[in-house]
């Protein structure tokens, strides 16, 4: 058991307690606030996972643009909801057996699984992955396409949110 | 270091969690709480078959950046949904949004 594993542990262990908390706290700004500590969370799993480009962008994208708008949303919309009525529906027990057979299922599948306990091999020496995603992200020979598809699909949500949302009074 | 399965039992128990929020919350703006926890299982996969795999083939971290952007323009145009039925119904409730069912 050394370091990295302890701290692992500790995050993974954090991060899904804090993701428990999401989906049961009957506050919903409360729930944003639990939201923004799991992201931290995975945030520092991409760390271990030397993807740090990964992380920089869950710290600035998911909790800078994505959480604030779940904040901004909750708090528009919260009259009808507080300490008001059961926060889940019915049907909420089918919902859980269905998550706890979903979790058993993808953990009976990872035991069959030979390249399960691999562990991961040293960056090559001079190795870069910021560089090479940088590449990736502009070649034409690899992910160009995408990219440019990202990009107006953002555009096209961005009209689309606002045209939604827009008050005509 | 942290074997492979760890990542991937950690990232399946995150996509669980989130999909049992998706299921049994009734209020709309929860519902997408969690989807998002989904979405970011899904990276923490992604990221980690990058690195246990080769890590010169770059395809997994392109592909976690392409989540993130459709996650951003999913919970945008999902939340101004929310707003927009909020104001003319007063309701976030899922079960009440029943315009559409016959």
């Amino acid at each position: 058991m050394n370091g990295e594993k302890i701290i692992f542990l500790l995050v993974a262990l954090f991060t899904l307690v804090s993701a428990l908390r999401v989906v049961t706290t009957g506050n919903l700004v409360h729930a944003a606030l639990w939201l923004i500590a799991t992201l931290f969370g995975v945030a520092v799993i991409f760390a271990l996972l030397n993807a740090g480009f990964l992380a920089v962008v869950q710290v600035v994208v998911y909790i800078g643009a994505i959480a604030i708008l779940f904040i901004f949303a909750v708090m528009l919309t919260r009259k009808d909801m507080r300490d008001q009525g059961p926060q889940l529906n019915k049907n909420w027990w089918f919902g859980a057996l269905l998550a706890v057979v979903t979790f058993g299922g993808l953990f009976f599948l990872l035991q069959g699984w030979s390249g399960l306990s691999k562990t991961a091999a040293d960056f090559p020496s001079g190795f870069d992955a910021v560089n090479e995603l940088g590449i990736a992200l502009t070649s034409p020979a690899a992910y160009v396409l995408p990219f440019e598809v990202a990009s107006v699909l953002l555009v096209a949500a961005l009209v689309g949110a606002v045209y939604v949302a827009f008050n005509r009074k | 270091m942290v074997p492979l399965s760890w990542y991937l039992i950690f990232s399946a128990a995150l996509f669980s969690i989130g999909l049992f929020g998706v299921l049994s919350r009734r209020n709309a703006v929860a519902i997408l709480l969690g989807i998002e926890l989904m979405l970011n299982a899904v990276n923490v996969n992604l990221a980690a078959f990058w690195r246990y795999g080769d890590v010169a083939d770059i395809a997994g971290q392109v592909f976690a950046i392409i989540v993130f952007a459709v996650a951003a323009a999913e919970v945008s145009v999902g939340l101004a949904l929310v707003i927009s039925v909020y104001r003319r119904r007063n309701t976030v409730i899922a079960d009440e949004i029943d315009l559409m069912k016959w």
